[in-house]
């Protein structure tokens, strides 16, 4: 698995009232396996747009968006199901966890929609729980977690599948400085452990823990680069043949 | 493995709302219960209507004078022979063979002595059958026999209630009852069982109080008291000339009955209850075309109005009638009740999707399609509704322990109005249908997925970008 995501030529048009909405213009870039990148842009750049797609929770009108191997841009609403289930992990802002179960019973949540919720998925469960920090709150509730600890429970809930890619959306746009670095600093050990990870914002200090950023405007790729602080300040690490991001629209 | 979970977090999700669960709960509840208490009192009440007929015998039909509206008998004190007679009698048992035997009955209303007690009662005139084809079972003595019949002998059989108010310390066998207006001794031979009375079937048969009767021998009653009956009850006195009170005949085989009793009908010119619109229709016309039709042609003499003839069996087949429209009846009113605890939990589920339209992205988001979103609604609904159904067929066992709590307490604190009450009520007892218990159960389910379908399907259908933006 080299390539996590492969998106060509993807346009997303919405019709408003007989208005058509251009979202997205045609926008072109491959994730490799193992990469972080970071999704910027004003609002109206198509952000959400793009957001939506690379979750699978909407479909393209027009391109390609290779998951692995598989095209979903064609897939019907029930497997777009299956993939979100099983090749996807999401963090959201506002952490969306299921607020009457458990920690236990929301990191299981996706592993019950593939039918995988066995024994063993069961161990692996409390082995995330237990790898967030969280061992001891696997019976909680949603509300007696603070933020940073549901975003943690989040973050167990989208490793569970072993997605092949982590889709992270403002992920710590309701948190606090010092939790937004502790939750950035487990995505990168995360990325440094082999995670692929997506992650959506318009903010420069969160995006500047990527590798690699990428700027929408007007439903456009404008810029795809890789971010140099990050690079340089890493460069003892082995995991630095990074590709260089493909051509810039 | 998925709908196990489903079903036990569907529970906690139920259990975030527990008084809104509960309410909901009670729609069903209430829906089930109904159905159930209604299958079981409208089965109470047939089955009791059953074992009064059935108490009359399948196998017999009961043949009875009814005495002429009094405007029919006039003022005049000369009373107007009715009813059946003697011969009539004689001629069904040598005509209709499909007779086993036949009883002629003669009742009359007679004042009881015995030691300056005197006891209002029916004397009845009968034969050794009688006490079989009644139910009347001898507690000690003996009962009539034919000697008694042919020889007339003045003895008789007293009936519980009779034995115990004239002779309440004494054995009444072996010594003699008087009866004031025709100065005549009866010794008491036989002393009966009680006997549960009978209460009236339809208009045809009125209530039959087996308890204050003293059965003697029909030759007996015809020599010494006669056709011709004078009653005097304080001013008002009543004249009456009977042969026959009754004739009871018991057909050999239950599949008979139809046919003799249209026999019967034929041979004494009753017109059959079912068929009277015609026999009406044809009599007019015979009145109405007297004139054209005199000549040659034979008329029919018109249908006696003074003998009825009763038929159990039939009596039966109307009662079986009658349950199916209770049964029809309380089926609809059990449905109602159904139908709005439907609705309750539609509407409830369809506020429950709506203040979870967020969650509902949440579990797109992660992976869930359309189905798993129906099926975790159907599975909430259906549980409602099954733990409706499960408490509702506990509230519907609790029926006849209800009703007969509720009779005891009204019996305690409400006895004036309770002894005005029919016989009815007291003797009511709910019968619970066995099959109502899985059809309640069975319904609450069908309940739970009828109304359970168009929230779940809202809740499928909803776009999870919008559901996930949803505050």
């Amino acid at each position: 698995m080299n390539v996590a995501a492969r998106l060509v030529d993807i346009k997303k048009d919405y019709v408003l009232k007989s208005e058509t909405v251009r979202a997205l213009r045609g926008v072109t870039f491959e994730v490799p396996a193992g990469d972080y990148v970071a999704i910027m842009g004003p609002s109206g750049s198509g952000k959400s747009t793009l957001l939506n797609l690379l979750g699978c929770l909407d479909k393209p009108t027009h391109g390609q968006f290779f998951l692995g191997a598989d095209d979903v841009a064609r897939m019907t609403d029930d497997q777009l199901s299956y993939i979100r289930a099983s090749r996807i992990g999401f963090v959201f802002q506002s952490y969306n966890l299921i607020q009457q179960y458990t920690v236990l019973e929301n990191i299981e949540v996706p592993l019950l929609y593939q039918g995988r919720l066995t024994i063993k998925g069961r161990r692996r469960c409390r082995e995330l729980a237990e790898m967030v920090g969280l061992g001891d709150r696997l019976g909680h509730r949603p509300t007696q977690l603070s933020g940073g600890q549901q975003q943690r429970v989040a973050i167990a809930r989208s490793l569970v599948n072993d997605p092949y890619f982590i889709l992270a959306d403002e992920a710590t746009g309701n948190l606090d400085s010092v939790t937004s670095e502790e939750i950035l600093g487990m995505f990168e050990r995360l990325n440094d452990e082999g995670r692929t990870i997506i992650m959506v914002t318009h903010e420069d200090d969160v995006a500047a823990h990527a590798k690699r950023i990428i700027r929408l405007r007007d439903g456009l790729l404008q810029t795809d680069r890789l971010n140099e602080r990050r690079i340089r300040g890493r460069q003892t690490k082995a995991d630095l043949e990074l590709p260089v991001a493909a051509e810039v629209a | 493995m998925f709908l196990l979970r489903t079903f036990q977090l569907g529970m906690k999700s139920l259990l975030l709302h527990p008084m809104r669960s509960l309410l909901t709960v009670l729609g069903i509840f209430i829906g089930v219960a109904s159905v159930i208490w209604l299958l079981a009192i409208g089965e109470g009440i047939s089955q009791e209507a059953q074992r009064q007929i059935e108490g009359l015998g399948a196998d017999n039909i009961i043949i009875r004078s009814i005495k002429p509206p009094n405007e029919v008998l006039g003022s005049s004190d000369a009373p107007i022979p009715y009813g059946l007679k003697r011969e009539e009698f004689d001629m069904l048992v040598h005509t209709i063979p499909t007779i086993d035997f036949a009883l002629p009955i003669r009742e009359v209303r007679r004042t009881f002595t015995f030691d300056g007690r005197n006891e209002d009662g029916r004397l009845v005139g009968c034969t050794p059958e009688y006490f079989d084809v009644t139910r009347l079972v001898l507690d000690r003595g003996r009962v009539l026999s034919e000697a008694d019949v042919d020889g007339r002998h003045n003895y008789c059989v007293l009936s519980s209630g009779i034995a115990q108010r004239l002779y309440p310390y004494q054995d009444p066998i072996g010594r003699r009852v008087f009866l004031s207006e025709n100065k005549d001794y009866y010794e008491v031979i036989g002393v009966l069982q009680y006997r549960t009375p009978t209460a009236a079937i339809g208009g045809s048969l009125e209530a039959q109080d087996f308890n204050t009767d003293i059965y003697i021998p029909i030759s007996t009653l015809r020599q010494r008291i006669g056709d011709f009956v004078y009653t005097r009850r304080g001013s008002s006195r009543t004249a009456e000339i009977v042969e026959l009170n009754q004739i009871t005949l018991r057909v050999k085989s239950v599949q008979q009955v139809r046919a003799t009793a249209d026999l019967v009908r034929k041979s004494l010119r009753v017109p059959d209850d079912t068929a009277t619109k015609n026999s009406k229709l044809t009599l007019a016309s015979a009145k109405g075309g007297k004139s054209a039709k005199t000549d040659g042609a034979y008329i029919e003499s018109p249908p006696r109005l003074d003998v009825a003839v009763i038929v159990p069996e039939e009596l039966l087949e109307q009662a079986r009638l009658m349950k199916l429209m209770l049964l029809v009846v309380f089926g609809l009113v059990a449905a109602i009740s159904l139908l709005v605890g439907g609705i309750g939990i539609m509407n409830i589920m369809l506020a429950t999707v709506t203040e979870r339209t967020r969650e509902i992205g949440i579990r797109r988001a992660l992976g869930a399609t359309r189905m798993h979103i129906i099926m975790q609604f159907l599975v909430e609904t259906i549980s409602l509704s099954v733990v409706g159904g499960l408490t509702g067929i506990l509230g519907g066992l609790l029926c006849p322990i209800v009703i007969t709590g509720v009779r005891n307490l009204m019996y305690t604190y409400a006895a004036n109005l309770m002894s005005s009450a029919p016989e009815f009520v007291e003797r009511f007892q709910p019968q619970i249908v066995f099959f109502s218990l899985p059809l309640a159960f069975f319904i609450s389910v069908i309940v739970g997925v009828v109304f359970g379908l168009y929230p779940a399907y809202r809740a499928a259908q909803m776009d999870p970008i919008e559901a996930l933006r949803h505050e």
